[in-house]
């Protein structure tokens, strides 16, 4: 009974909050790391992309809430999504247009694209604010609980709750439909593969006929498309604060470089990586200790929730000092 | 890098006349009143004195950036690192505290570093297939020990008087020689990063750099009892005189009336006139060592590295080593910049580190002011610290005027109350438009 005890209480505190955030990280970093991997830049502008998309949904669920629809059980912001997902696109490839091209054309230093990003980082930031302001903002409705607390001891026996909540169903479930769709399209369709081979080698691709400018076009609208989703989805698991999805940022490329910059797959490892050793460093296990018979003096807690940045910093050193290339071998000129 | 470092011709009127141009930027801040200036020279004055100390954090940056071309994005980081100088070193001793724990707090960071000190030797020296057990276990034990003794310590210390106090406390040294240390700390955390993150592909530099910024501030918020945390550290003593006790001097009250000014607004200027001198002087001495470093062998010698690696390295110099010494002395600029700001405000507020503000407004000010150009990166920091605070007021003026024929709704309730945040995206603007149609800045390197 106790085992049985201490696997629902990992399940409950470790297992799924750490799934559901890594989900969301992943598609982060996919977004990173296809940018990183067309348009040869680390993005210091992605968390602010995912900030200004998840508040364009946020504007566009409360219009549609205004009027009436919903998705029942299911948040509106669901529904919002692919609004703010254009909006934010085309917002982006406005910046892509007046800004990053200009320094492609003339073949500028990667160094050069990631201080213009921190350009559009500020602008992005100041859009933000300007739209939804800095506050918390919770815009999550529909049911809550897909398993709760009260009804798993009621069904089980067990004194350990398990709580499985909506909006991390739905994460799990769209970031598994979005790297479905998005493996199919590198590996399958004809655009996919032209991307992939522009990233393989530039001057082939562009010798075999590829438009350089659809690539990065299409490379831009499917990174926005991640980053907005990744963003609402992270925005309806937690809340919305802006200067959170700043700092969101750093766990991110952590995830990316884990899995190797420019390689996708390694970016979704990444992100599972770096979210299950974050909340695994972070969370008490006293209580699971003591369900398989120990008794310990402390909280058995390694690092204290303030940190949680510091795992994703070290697992970023860990690989930078010993297979900079990262998990699934990515580019590291 | 290089198609943007040629020397172009550029008129060498263009540093005097943005100088100019702040001036007189001051003095209308400081003499008229209107929508757009406060008419107020405590105003004007505590706008300068950050600004200084701004321009000592542009040098940092622009040693790392201008001369290297290095990109660091954690310069809140290393600026709260020197921030912790004065607290550590000139804050008075907290009673019972170091009895409580001091040395116990001490030797846990002993024995930390010492882990990670002989899990490097271990690595190097052990053979191969056996180090990917032996390091992970010295790391395992080390940290072990580490917190065996450093919980009950720090619960000790923050045990001790934790209304009041509840921190390790300060030497009470005079708050000058805070400074160096400040910038000691901030030198001591380069080097560790520098040396895993120097010599890859440049954007591993700026991403490792973010995330110890994020790091260094996430330790001054949660440790309470190195610098009280959130609750703030207050009390860090004065290189100055008081304002109340100037206004209590009959000597100072005789001056102010002869100046024709009433006393707390002279004793404000006073002492603000007092810091800006203080700033003045070490910024001109940290202006003069950066320009005779930069017309040295040792400053051609960066150069050439920044403007051709393989070149140089093929002269024999020793890229990495030169990079990480640049990296270490930047950081020590930026850290000394820091011990000076919490001496000005009299308060160490690690709530208050943000990194739009404290790494990338700095950045804004490097680039706009001219990288590479110590002079052009000082005036463009005064310059964009001054834009900074102003667009501040500006913002809501010029979103008042623009929504003057909305109907007095909601929405443009809204839009005035969020034109504060519109100054980050002016300096957005201002750092895509340097980039791109000034890329050398406003006043160029030579």
């Amino acid at each position: 009974m106790d085992i049985l005890n201490a696997i629902v209480a990992i399940l409950n505190f470790v297992v799924i909050p750490a799934a559901a955030y890594g989900a969301q990280l992943a598609l982060g970093a996919l977004g990173v790391t296809l940018i990183y991997g067309i348009l040869r830049f680390s993005n210091f502008a992605h968390g602010d992309t995912m900030a200004f998309g998840t508040g364009l949904v946020i504007l566009v669920t409360w219009g549609l809430q205004a009027l009436g629809i919903s998705l029942g059980p299911l948040p509106t912001a669901l529904l919002a999504l692919p609004i703010g997902i254009a909006l934010t696109s085309v917002f982006v490839l406005g910046t892509d247009r007046t800004v990053y091209r200009f320094y492609r054309k003339k073949k500028s230093e990667p160094i050069i694209f990631v201080m213009a990003s921190v350009g559009v980082m500020f602008i992005m930031n100041g859009l933000t604010r300007l739209i939804v302001g800095v506050d918390e903002i919770r815009f999550d409705d529909g049911a809550r609980f897909l398993i709760n607390v009260q009804d798993f001891k009621a069904w089980t026996g067990l004194a350990e709750g398990l709580a499985f909540r909506v909006s991390q169903a739905i994460t799990l479930v769209v970031t598994a439909l979005c790297c479905w769709a998005l493996f199919r399209f590198l590996n399958r369709s004809r655009s996919g593969k032209a991307m992939r081979a522009y990233a393989d080698n530039e001057d082939l691709a562009l010798l075999s006929g590829i438009d350089p400018e659809r690539i990065v076009r299409l490379t831009w609208i499917i990174a926005t498309a991640l980053a907005v989703t990744a963003g609402t989805l992270y925005g309806l698991d937690k809340s919305f604060k802006a200067f959170n999805y700043f700092q969101i940022l750093l766990p991110i490329f952590a995830a990316a470089i884990v899995g190797g910059l420019g390689s996708p797959l390694g970016a979704v490892a990444g992100g599972f990586i770096v979210a299950f050793s974050e909340v695994a460093v972070t969370y008490p296990w006293k209580k699971i200790a003591t369900y398989l018979g120990f008794q310990p003096e402390g909280l058995l807690q390694l690092l204290s929730t303030e940190y949680k940045f510091a795992v994703s910093f070290v697992i970023l050193i860990v690989v930078l000092l010993f297979r900079p290339t990262g998990l699934f071998r990515g580019k590291a000129y | 890098m290089s198609n943007t470092r040629q020397a172009e011709a550029s008129s060498r009127w263009r540093a005097p006349v943005i100088f100019l141009l702040i001036v007189a930027l001051f003095v209308l801040e400081g003499t008229t009143r209107n929508a757009l200036f406060s008419g107020s020279w405590n105003s004007a004055l505590a706008i300068l004195n950050m600004g200084l100390i701004s321009a000592v954090m542009a040098l940092g940056v622009n040693m790392q950036w201008g001369y290297a071309g290095l990109f660091n994005a954690g310069v809140v980081g290393f600026l709260a690192l020197g921030a912790l100088g004065p607290v550590v070193i000139s804050t008075a001793p907290v009673q019972g505290a170091w009895a409580a724990g001091g040395p116990r707090v001490l030797l846990a960071l002993v024995v930390g570093l010492g882990t990670l000190a002989v899990a490097t030797q271990v690595w190097k020296r052990v053979r191969e297939p056996f180090n990917f057990i032996a390091m992970p276990a010295v790391l395992i034990l080390g940290f072990v020990l580490y917190r065996m003794i450093f919980d009950p310590a720090v619960m000790a210390i923050e045990a001790n008087n934790s209304a009041s106090a509840g921190n390790i406390g300060g030497l009470g040294l005079p708050v000058l020689l805070s400074w160096p240390v400040g910038a000691l700390f901030a030198a001591a955390a380069a080097w560790g990063i520098g040396k895993v993150a120097l010599g890859l592909r440049s954007d591993y530099l700026a991403i490792a750099t973010l995330g110890i910024g994020e790091i260094i501030v996430a330790v001054l918020r949660n440790e309470e009892w190195l610098a009280r945390g959130v609750k703030n550290m207050s009390g860090i003593p004065r290189p100055v005189p008081y304002e109340l006790d100037l206004q209590n001097d009959p000597g100072f009250i005789a001056k102010a009336a002869s100046w024709g000014m009433d006393v707390s607004t002279a004793s404000g200027i006073w002492v603000k006139l007092m810091y800006a001198g203080l700033f003045g002087l070490v910024l001109l001495a940290l202006i003069l060592l950066a320009e005779m470093a930069l017309k040295s062998p040792w400053g051609r010698m960066m150069r050439a590295i920044r403007d051709n690696e393989t070149a140089a390295a093929a002269m024999g110099k020793n890229i990495k080593g030169r990079h990480l010494q640049i990296f270490v002395i930047g950081s020590a600029v930026i850290g000394l910049a820091g011990a000076m700001m919490v001496t000005l405000d009299g308060l160490l507020s690690p709530g208050g580190f943000n990194p739009l503000r404290y790494t990338f407004l700095v950045w804004v000010m490097v680039i706009v002011g001219g990288s590479g150009n110590n002079w052009g990166s000082v005036l463009g920091a005064v310059l964009i610290w001054f834009l900074w605070i102003k667009a501040e007021v500006w913002g809501p003026e010029l979103m008042n005027l623009v929504t003057m024929p909305l109907p007095d709704g909601s929405l443009r309730q809204h839009l005035l109350e969020s034109a504060p945040h519109m100054r980050f995206i002016a300096m957005g603007l201002v750092l895509l438009l340097v980039l791109r149609f000034a890329p050398r800045g406003l006043v160029p390197e030579k």
